[in-house]
């Protein structure tokens, strides 16, 4: 699934919007959530995951094709941890054993 | 400093801002969100967000683990397991911000 068909699912539940409304939904998320890992912020998602920074120290690397050592500055990535309730549901469905009375979880 | 950590509430907050819908509905269509993007996930499909990253399912075979507490060998059964994969822009953004620039 891509962002626009996404948008779509979306708008073809909310009949009263316009998919351009929907998109500007979609997108002050997506935004929100960037904004504040640039801030340096956690995000947290209950039942979803937990998006975070986590810094990388500078490092030598090595130019792969010419071997060539180049300085690597420190930097920091984005981090996405699978929440609870999503872990459970990814491996719910899948594979034999979904008979089993596993938790579910109610919030 | 930075040890704020953003939740549902900030994002219907943004949505609530941005759009001018009421609070509740704003609310709905953040879980919305969030349901149609798990739903897809649990089906085993790829979430792709253009700028901000791709959701991806990756199923795991069965490998020997070990209780880290006894030391015992415990088979660990397969599973799906999802990552999350930043997007260039994600990470440009995240690395754009100057750090000490207050003040």
């Amino acid at each position: 699934m891509i962002k626009s068909e996404l948008v779509q699912r979306i708008a073809a539940q909310n009949p009263h919007l316009y998919q351009r409304d929907v998109e500007n939904i979609v997108n002050a998320i997506l935004n929100e959530i960037t904004a504040a890992l640039a801030r340096g912020d956690r995000v947290e998602l209950r039942g979803f995951g937990a998006f975070s920074v986590k810094e990388r120290p500078a490092r030598t690397g090595r130019n792969p094709r010419t071997g060539q050592h180049v300085e690597v500055d420190q930097k920091c990535v984005p981090f996405f941890k699978t929440g609870k309730e999503m872990r459970e549901r990814l491996n719910r469905s899948d594979i034999d054993d979904d008979s089993s009375p596993s938790k579910d979880i109610a919030s | 400093m930075s040890a704020k950590t953003v939740t549902r509430a900030d994002l219907c907050e943004a949505v609530y801002q941005k759009l001018g819908l009421s609070r509740t509905e704003s609310a709905a269509l953040v879980e919305l969100v969030l349901k149609e993007i798990t739903d897809c996930l649990e089906r085993g499909e790829t979430v792709k967000l253009s700028s901000f990253g791709s959701f991806v399912v990756r199923k795991k075979g069965q490998r020997i683990g070990r209780n880290p507490k006894t030391g015992k060998e415990v088979p660990i059964s397969p599973r799906r397991v999802m990552v999350f994969k930043p997007s260039a822009i994600l990470k440009q953004r995240i690395n754009a911000e100057p750090v000490g620039a207050e003040d």
